[in-house]
This record gives structure tokens, C-alpha cells and sequence, in this order.
């Protein structure tokens, strides 16, 4: 009963907040953050809440096929942060009244897009939520409707259509073999049909599908114009959670689905790579802030693609946990950003200055979360990152982990940079009257700093409750 | 008419699908204009359909495919309402809908 | 077989249509051919949805959106359809060299297909088992409906 709550419950939200006329438009804001902390409460503790009776109340006017295992507990808890932090910075920037009610309306259907696809146990409803979100993200991303957003959205539109066309295709394909669309269905259809070239280009096909959506090298066109040129709490949106649950959770949940196998490993692990390095470079050129974070989330989903190829479960661990930690992190440094732009009325690098006097929680979380993403002990980071270069290395994939640890050192430097830039220094011209952010922006950050400390701190805790459940699940 | 041999449908409507998609493929990485190139996503998608009620001829589950078909047709429908509804807005702001114009964000 | 021909050729009239009008038209042909074919393979609720949505709907949504974007000038036109002939020229030899290398590659061999035991009556019994999906279009149709409404508004046109 308790998953399909997950996507009753923000319907029902929806209703309650458009329906009354004016008590609704207010209580928008608290209700949808309410939605959220519930969400991930519900998340943490399913097995309490969760009755396993079939008949029980919801379950027999509702049945539909949707489940709730660790991993899905990691992404939800991901999603319920990140919302609320970008819930936040929407109170924040300069939007009226009737936006930012569409926006947290927009909000919480992308919300019950990812929570469907989070809990799906059938191939073609995680298509079909992935539609959700996307569609939803179209509709964000050009939200102010300026032509930057405009270009974005369009850009993302015309791949995600594409990636559509082509997981069409392969559960078309997949349905020859397969009695049903479900998950286990497709297990059992291709334990005995693993080999055959049909089968085979179609999960080729599937998992190109999925990497448009992840922002994976060589799909990634869309990614740099999309963050860059939505507005401020879709741009944490975007890179916090979506693409990495319509990307990379799926890759994960497709990976679980198909079997691991060796092909599959060095796709992934080329892919992974190759993500890593572009994205880590090409960020170093950066002068556009946000730009520079989105080069660095391709940069950083590489890794949790590596450590997805790595194909052990300690490097499944390690990309669910890096998973997890870049969701926070990036969040934190585009929630940061957010107050940038607001403050100093642009995002370009070059014009900052010397703002650590002037923003100090501004500058101090985002030199957490800076560290955090250059792998840092002891910060949460450090760890994923360790963990991934330690699976590809007890995988024999010495090359990839030499390149995971090489790109680690770029990573460094261009957040360095960043910082030095915008933070330290001399405070630069223009940019006198420049205070602190408001409360509304700075509480989330801090939030999410502490998250991320906690995480490194905590670790040795996380890895004994985590890490064990999850290599059951993947040995059976 | 149609030979009944399921490997021998497979190629034909397999085969068909197949022309359709580079068709649409490439009108859309041919134009210039967007509204053309939201007709091409369309095409693909078509070509999507068929394959899918053929899988579903093939394999004697036309039930299970007409379910899915029709929520693709349903995600088609609100796909291009949103695309028209960019195009609209690009046109408002662009006064055209030329797509090398829309390459403003370097990097 | 000769309807497959048919939706192709109608495809590549869309594809080659000179102005996008005709183009739509060429979408509408397409779509109404591909609802037969789907009628005829034994799917006639997809059928109808086909013919009415695609055939009728979307074709409705383009013509009101290129009736609202006024399209390019006649100039324009004329100097993009000199273009586009030597474009476009290449279509029908890339499909014919297509259909080439698929004849030369022969039917897949040795796939062993699940076929459906029982075959459920009417596509209505389905919607038992798929209720996640129907409950996934109400979503979609609220988002796109939530989509319209941002976009189609005459908002203030960047006053910022």
C-alpha cells in the first residue's frame, strides 16, 4: 500500500492547492514542503509502514506494481531534499505570486514523475513516468520564457524525444521475447534469450536511451545549455535529482535488470570515462558559473557510471553512494550559486570577486560542498570517490581507476579556481554593495552542508547499514 | 497474402519500421525550421507505433500492445501541445523559428 | 503490404513537403494509412485512437501553431525551398540504399518468440493490469495542461 502513497499523496496535494481559490495559493509553499520531509520520512522508515496484506485499504481499488527497495530509499531521500532546497530558493528569486504557484505545482508533478520511477517494477510505466518528468522539466526549464530558456528546453526537448523513440523501440523488441512489460517477466525471458543479436541491439539501444536522459558522453549537448539557462531553483532541480534519476538510477535499475555483463561493463566504463574527462575539462574553461557546475555534473555522473561498470557490488555501493553525495553537494553548490546570482546580478565568474567578506555562509558552504565534489576527507565525497577508484581497481580496471583519479585532480582544480575567483581576493569592482543572502537561501545551504559533513563524518556508520542490504540485493 | 511465418513478418514490418525511422531521422537533422523538425519527431514516433503493434501481431498479444500504443499516442499528444507551446514563445521573442538562430549559448 | 508502401511514400512526401503545411498533410496521410494497417493487424482500439488523435488532433495543434508563428517571408521561402531541393535530394537514395542492405542482410534468424498464451479478450480487461499507466496519462495530461497554461500566456514579455 504504502508506495503507491507515494504517488497518491502529492495528487491529492495538487488538488488541495488548486482548488480553494486564495487559502489554496498560500498554503502552497508549506503544504508541498510538508509533502517532502513526508516523503523522505516515509521513505527512511517503509518496512514500519509498509502492510504487506494485499487487500489492505488502498491496495484493492489501486493495484498497481510498485515496490520500494534500498536503493529506491537512497533516491527518495535524495528527492525530498533536494526539492525542499529548491522549493526554497524559488521563495527566493524574483518570481510573483502566481509563478511561484505554478512552479511548486510543476514541482510536485516532477515529483510523482521520479517517485513512479523510482518504485517501478515494469519497464514501460518507468517510460512512462520518465515522460512525466521530462515533460515537466521541458515546461521548467523555460519557465521565464526568456530565449536562454527557451534554446534549453528546446535542446533537451529534441533529445529527450529522441531518447524516447529509441526505449520505445527497444521494448517493442524486448516484447518478442518477453510475456509482459514487468521486470521479472523480462529476467525470465532473457535467461534464455540473452544472446541473440535482436535482444542484444535492443538493451544497446535502451541504455542509449538512458544515457540522452543522464547527460551521458556522447549525449550530453543538451546538458551545459539546459542548467545553464534555467532559472535558479530548476537549475538545483535539474542537477540535484532529475538527471540523475531519469539517468543514472535507471542505468542502475536496467543494469540490475539485464545482467551485468562484461560488454555491458566496458560500454559502461568507456562511457564513464570518456564523461569524466570532457566534463572535467571543459569545465576548466569555464566563465559562467552555472555552466561550469553543469561541465561538473557530467563529470561527476561519469563516476557513478564507472563505478556501475566496475560491476562488483562494492561498485555498486560506491555509485549509489557517490549517487547520493553529488545530489547533495551539487545542490549545495547551485543553491550557492542561486544566492550569486541574486546578490550580485550575474553569473559570470570573471566579474566576482573577493565576496567571502561580503557572503561568508554563502562562501563557507560552498567551500564544503567544493571539497565534497573534489573528493576531500573527510567529507562524503572523499568517500564515494575512494570507493569507486578501490571497486575498479578490484575489478582489474586499473586504466579507469587511474583516469578516475586523474580526473579527481582536474576536479580540484577548476573548483579551486572557482573559488579563488569568485570568493577570495580583493573584493572587485562592482561589487560593493553586496550582503549577505537572505535567510530563505542560506538555510538550505546550510542544510545541505551539514548533510554532506555528516556523511564524511558518519561514514563507517552508513557503510555497515547500507552497504550489506544492498550487496544482498545484488547477489540474488 | 502475408506469409504467415512469424520470423518472415518480423523482417517485413522490421524492415519497413527501419526505412521510416531514417526517413524521419533524417528529416529532422536535415531542417531548419523547428515546427518541421517536431513533424519528424513524429514520424519516428509513428514508425515506433508500428513496430510495436507488430511486435503485438506477431507475438499474439495484440491486447497488451494497443495498451501501450495508446499511452504512447497519449505522451505523443502532450509532447507536441508543449513543443507548439515553445515554438510559440520562441516566435514571440525570436520573430522567427529558424533553428540556426537559436544557438545563442556558447561554450 | 501495399499499405506499408503507401505509409512509406506518405512519409517521404512529409518529409520532402515544401511548405509546412504540406508537410503537416503529409503527417495526417501517414497517420490515417498507419491506423488502417493497425486496424488490419488485429488492434482496432489503437486503431481509432490513432486515427482520431494523430489524424485529427495533432494535426489541429500544428495548423493553430503555424497559424499563430506566421511563418518565414516569401523571400525566405523561396530561397529555402532552392536549398532544400538539393538537401532533400538525398532522402530517397539514402532509403533505397537501406532497403538494400536489409534485403542483403536476410530475415533474423533463430529468434525464439514468446507467444501469448491467452490472448485477453478486449484491450478494456488490460486496463486492470496497466492501472499504473492509466494513473501515469492522468499525470501527464494534468503536466501538459499546467505546460499550456505557462506557456500560451502573454505574459510580460521580458521586462527584465
Amino acid at each position: 500500500m504504502m508506495p503507491s502513497l507515494l504517488i497518491l499523496i502529492p495528487l491529492f496535494v495538487i488538488m488541495a492547492i488548486n482548488l480553494p481559490k486564495h487559502t489554496g495559493r498560500r498554503l502552497a509553499f508549506y503544504l508541498a514542503l510538508t509533502l517532502f520531509a513526508a516523503q523522505m520520512v516515509l521513505a527512511v522508515f517503509h518496512q514500519k509502514f509498509f502492510v504487506t496484506s494485499e487487500a489492505a485499504g488502498i491496495d484493492r481499488f489501486f493495484r498497481v506494481d510498485l515496490s520500494i527497495d534500498y536503493l529506491g530509499v537512497a533516491a527518495l531521500v535524495c528527492m525530498g531534499l533536494v526539492s525542499m532546497s529548491s522549493l526554497f530558493v524559488s521563495r527566493y528569486m524574483p518570481l510573483d505570486e502566481p509563478e511561484r504557484f505554478k512552479f511548486t505545482n510543476l514541482l510536485v508533478i516532477m515529483s510523482i514523475g521520479m517517485c513512479g520511477i523510482v518504485m517501478a517494477r515494469d519497464i514501460f510505466s518507468l517510460y512512462v513516468f520518465l515522460e512525466i518528468t521530462a515533460i515537466t522539466s521541458f515546461i521548467l526549464i523555460a519557465f521565464k520564457k526568456d530565449i536562454y530558456g527557451l534554446e534549453g528546453a528546446f535542446k533537451y526537448l529534441m533529445l529527450s524525444a529522441i531518447a524516447t523513440i529509441f526505449m520505445l523501440l527497444s521494448i517493442a523488441a524486448i516484447l518478442l521475447v518477453s510475456k509482459d512489460t514487468s521486470f521479472v517477466s523480462i529476467s525470465e525471458a532473457l535467461k534464455t534469450s540473452a544472446g541473440q543479436p535482436v535482444i542484444i541491439a535492443a538493451i544497446a539501444v535502451f541504455l542509449c536511451g538512458l544515457f540522452i536522459k543522464g547527460g551521458i558522453f556522447p549525449f550530453h549537448g543538451w546538458l551545459p545549455d539546459a542548467y545553464a539557462s534555467s532559472p535558479a531553483p530548476v537549475s538545483v532541480l535539474l542537477a540535484g535529482i532529475v538527471t540523475k534519476v531519469a539517468g543514472v538510477y535507471t542505468i542502475i535499475r536496467v543494469t540490475m535488470l539485464f545482467g551485468s555483463t562484461a560488454a555491458l561493463n566496458n560500454v559502461l566504463l568507456s562511457l564513464g570515462a570518456l564523461s569524466v574527462l570532457v566534463g572535467a575539462f571543459a569545465a576548466l574553461g569555464q566563465d559562467n558559473f552555472k555552466r561550469m557546475l553543469a561541465y561538473s555534473s557530467i563529470s561527476q555522473v561519469g563516476y557513478i557510471v564507472l563505478g556501475i561498470g566496475a560491476g562488483t557490488p562494492l561498485g555498486i555501493f560506491a555509485a549509489i553512494f557517490h549517487f547520493f553525495n553529488h545530489a547533495m553537494f551539487k545542490s549545495l553548490l547551485f543553491v550557492n550559486g542561486a544566492a550569486l546570482e541574486k546578490e550580485t546580478g550575474t553569473v559570470s565568474m570573471s566579474k566576482m570577486g573577493g565576496l567571502s567578506q561580503a557572503m561568508p555562509v554563502t562562501g563557507w558552504t560552498s567551500v564544503v560542498g567544493m571539497l565534497s565534489a573534489a573528493g576531500i576527507p573527510p567529507l562524503a565525497g572523499f568517500w564515494s570517490k575512494l570507493l569507486i577508484i578501490v571497486a575498479l581497481w578490484q575489478a582489474g580496471r586499473y586504466a579507469y581507476a587511474g583516469i578516475a583519479v586523474f580526473a579527481g585532480v582536474v576536479t580540484l582544480g577548476y573548483l579551486l579556481t572557482m573559488q579563488r575567483k569568485v570568493f577570495f581576493g580583493k573584493l572587485a569592482a562592482g561589487m560593493d554593495g553586496v550582503k549577505e543572502a537572505g535567510f530563505g537561501i542560506v538555510m538550505p545551504s546550510i542544510i545541505l552542508a551539514s548533510i554532506v559533513v555528516l556523511t564524511g563524518l558518519l561514514f563507517p556508520f552508513l557503510l555497515q547499514s547500507f552497504a550489506i542490504p544492498i550487496k544482498e540485493m545484488l547477489t540474488h | 497474402m502475408a506469409p504467415s511465418n512469424p520470423s518472415e513478418l518480423l523482417y517485413i514490418f522490421g524492415s519497413f519500421t527501419i526505412l521510416l525511422l531514417v526517413a524521419g531521422f533524417y528529416c529532422l537533422v536535415v531542417t531548419r525550421s523547428f515546427l518541421r523538425a517536431v513533424i519528424a519527431i513524429e514520424l519516428l514516433i509513428k514508425a515506433v507505433t508500428l513496430f510495436f503493434i507488430a511486435v503485438g501481431y506477431i507475438t499474439g498479444k495484440p491486447a497488451l500492445t494497443q495498451a501501450l500504443v495508446i499511452t504512447v499516442i497519449v505522451v505523443e499528444v502532450v509532447v507536441v501541445v508543449i513543443a507548439g507551446g515553445i515554438a510559440i514563445s520562441v516566435f514571440r521573442k525570436n520573430d522567427s523559428l529558424d533553428i540556426t538562430l537559436l544557438n545563442k549559448m556558447k561554450g | 503490404m501495399v499499405l506499408l508502401v503507401t505509409m512509406t511514400l506518405a512519409a517521404i512526401w512529409t518529409v520532402m513537403g515544401r511548405s509546412l503545411l504540406k508537410a503537416t498533410i503529409g503527417l495526417a496521410v501517414t497517420s490515417a494509412v498507419l491506423s488502417i494497417i493497425i486496424f488490419r493487424l488485429g488492434s482496432p482500439l489503437a486503431a481509432v485512437f490513432e486515427l482520431s488523435v494523430c489524424t485529427g488532433l495533432i494535426t489541429v495543434v500544428f495548423v493553430s501553431t503555424i497559424s499563430l508563428t506566421k511563418p518565414l517571408t516569401h523571400k525566405d521561402i523561396t530561397e529555402m525551398s532552392r536549398k532544400r531541393h538539393k538537401r532533400f535530394i538525398y532522402l530517397p537514395v539514402i532509403l533505397a540504399l537501406t532497403a538494400f542492405l536489409i534485403i542483403r542482410s536476410g530475415a533474423p534468424k533463430g529468434l525464439i518468440m514468446s507467444m501469448g498464451e491467452s490472448v485477453h479478450n478486449v484491450a478494456e480487461v488490460l486496463w486492470d493490469m496497466r492501472q499504473l499507466d492509466m494513473f501515469g496519462q492522468v499525470i501527464l495530461i494534468i503536466a501538459g495542461a499546467l505546460g499550456v497554461v505557462v506557456l500560451f500566456a502573454e505574459g510580460k514579455n521580458g521586462a527584465k
